[in-house]
């Protein structure tokens, strides 16, 4: 396990300061009996910012949405969301949000349009407006064309962009989106975030996600990796590939544990992380055959790459994020797979 | 370095702060209730099928039992069943009308209400408005059977029916969505209605006269909230038939108890805070944050 890198909170609030903020949340902390699903986390989102938290499954992300959006009562710290405390006043922030669920909230039985005036009156949204705004926000998500339709026509990708209208409706100072891509085929997700931008452009909303897709995370301003409930790192997707700085050499060898013990022991600094020992270098291509002569084990693959978000996330909790299950892959798999080659 | 409160909508420059606004609150049950109707429009199985039970039981009952009950001074069987079977296609489409909370949770759409900066109260008031619409309308519709059965209808009588239906559904769909808010999956709740619903339709006097039960009947009738509101039903029916003194004393109204008769306005009275307790229980069960 590398070190846990504490959240350098005076570079985050000066990344904030001078702008009015969105969110601001201080020591938040969230216990399920005597699970800490959330272990006080700390930071501030500006006006206009997409942000995003980013880790596997289970790091405590959904959990901070939910409390920021108060569907969960925070067992300690404070959070405000468009100037109004989470615990105080939680229905003037649930009428200041928008918010899109990882399952799908719409009613199939009715048109796009009657979910929409649906959602209209429950956020009040002024009764002359409500046409315009309806318009708007169809035409934001490119389905005016199917207004009058009923939801159970539509695809997955289609729905979740309705969705996404919806959360626009009233006119949210933030956009909460909890995994908005997930079981979305690759050009819907495209589509997805150009909406998402869009949004951003013409509305000037705050956008916080969450995500454990690293190339999408990579679309926000700024990233706080989240894992175990507290945040490791905070701050711009380039700033943060810096922060890792070095090149990566990867080494899927016949004995990961051994060559990871000799590449360290010769002076490197290297993980065994999922299926292959990390060296962490500079200027790897030319390192590449002094390192497998170090490890001094059969090599199968090696792969050098500059540093990527998914780096990022490995450097600073010792795992790399899996698209598919979020969890590290039990090393006895790992193990089996690599004795097959 | 907490920042002043962001303005929500351009055009509305006063802040709402935590308090209801009881114009909102009026049109989100408004809104909640629409829904309700425009989804029952739209399932057409359930409209039909809500239809075949009561008739099946007014003709298999009315007819089968009159043969057998014979006719008291030209006054048969069936007529007495009918005001109970009108009751009956009330309390079924009231009580499963709920079903559409389970469905919300199962599809989600649940959350797009509970989220909402709106009171609890008025989404449930909303569904419970909306399934009792619901269930009036179908309770009323039975009445086109009426000059079949021989059943002398008014238009002041189908008014005092109405009235019923609607309070008898207001109290039966509040039931519902109480048990609806405490049941996670749609098997559970199909089960426990079944296992509900029978005994409060049959131990109501929607089939039978309650005057001459054995004791352990009698009290179970009398436990059932569904007795105060078919009695009363009966009730109007009844007197708007010319009925000579020998069928009334055979298919008789009224609900004794501790000696007494109560009168209509005690047996409506008594419904009203059956329905009452149930709604604000459906309120309270309706969820809180986590």
């Amino acid at each position: 396990m590398p070190a846990v890198t504490t959240i350098a909170e005076p570079a985050a609030a000066s990344a904030a300061a001078g702008r009015t903020l969105a969110v601001e949340v201080s020591s938040l902390v969230k216990r399920y009996g005597v699970v800490e699903a959330v272990k006080g986390v700390s930071f501030d989102v500006g006006r206009g910012e997409i942000f995003a938290l980013l880790g596997p499954n289970g790091a405590g992300k959904s959990t901070t949405i939910k409390m920021l959006c108060t569907l969960a009562l925070p067992t300690d710290g404070t959070a405000r969301v468009g100037g109004f405390d989470v615990r105080r006043q939680p229905k003037a922030v649930r009428r200041r949000i928008g918010l899109v669920f990882q399952e799908q909230t719409l009613d199939d039985q009715l048109t796009a349009e009657e979910n929409l005036r649906f959602h209209a009156v429950l956020y009040r949204v002024p009764r002359h407006e409500v046409d315009a705004r309806i318009d708007r926000v169809l035409r934001l998500v490119a389905l005016e064309g199917r207004r009058k339709d009923l939801v159970s026509t539509f695809s997955g990708g289609m729905a979740r962009r309705l969705e996404i209208a919806r959360g626009m409706l009233h006119t949210p100072t933030v956009l909460f989106l909890d995994e908005p891509t997930v079981g979305l085929d690759p050009q819907t997700r495209a589509l997805m975030w150009d909406d998402v931008k869009r949004l951003r452009e013409e509305e000037g909303v705050t956008i916080l996600l969450t995500t454990h897709y690293m190339d999408e995370a990579e679309y926000a301003d700024r990233i706080a990796i989240i894992d175990h409930g507290q945040i490791v790192a905070l701050d711009s997707p380039d700033a943060l590939k810096r922060k890792v700085g070095q090149d990566t050499v990867e080494l899927t060898t016949a004995d990961n544990a051994l060559a990871a013990s000799r590449l360290a022991a010769a002076g490197s600094r290297c993980q065994e992380g999922g299926e292959a020992v990390v060296v962490f270098t500079t200027d790897g291509e030319s390192q590449v055959a002094r390192l497998i002569e170090i490890a001094g084990v059969p090599v199968s693959n090696v792969h050098v790459h500059r540093p990527t978000l998914d780096d990022v996330f490995l450097h600073f909790t010792g795992r790399q994020i899996r698209e598919d299950q979020g969890e590290r892959v039990p090393s006895m798999a790992v193990r089996a797979r690599a004795g097959r080659h | 370095m907490a920042t002043a409160p962001l303005p929500l909508h351009p055009s509305t420059p006063r802040l709402l702060d935590e308090r209801g606004d009881l114009g909102a609150e009026l049109r989100t049950i408004g809104m909640v209730w629409e829904r309700e109707l425009i989804r029952f429009v739209r399932t057409r199985t359930r409209i039909l099928s809500s239809f075949v039970q009561p008739i099946l039981f007014l003709f298999v009952l009315g007819y089968g039992m009159t043969t057998l009950v014979g006719t008291t001074a030209g006054f048969t069987f069936k007529k007495f069943v009918f005001p109970g079977v009108v009751a009956m296609s009330v309390v079924m489409t009231a009580i499963f009308s709920a079903i559409s909370i389970v469905w919300d949770r199962e599809f989600g759409f649940l959350r797009e209400m509970v989220v909402a900066p709106v009171s609890r109260s008025s989404l449930v008031i909303g569904k419970t408005l909306g399934g009792s619409s619901i269930a009036t309308v179908q309770g009323t519709i039975m009445l086109v059977l009426a000059p079949l059965i021989g059943v002398h209808l008014t238009a002041v009588l189908v008014g005092q029916v109405i009235g019923l239906e609607l309070l008898m559904a207001v109290g039966l769909t509040s039931f519902g969505v109480f048990v609806a808010s405490r049941i996670q999956r749609i098997e559970a709740f199909q089960v426990v209605m079944q296992l509900l619903l029978l005994p409060m339709l049959f131990l109501s006097g929607a089939m039978f006269p309650l005057k001459g039960l054995p004791t352990w009947l009698a009290v179970l009738t009398r436990l059932n909230p569904v007795t105060y509101a078919v009695d009363p039903l009966r009730r109007v029916v009844f007197a708007a038939q010319a009925m000579p003194p020998a069928a009334a004393a055979r298919f008789s109204t009224g609900i004794s108890m501790f000696g007494t008769t109560l009168s209509l306005s005690a047996e409506i009275g008594i419904f009203c805070v059956f329905t009452a307790v149930f709604l604000a229980l459906a309120v309270v069960g309706f969820g809180k944050p986590e």
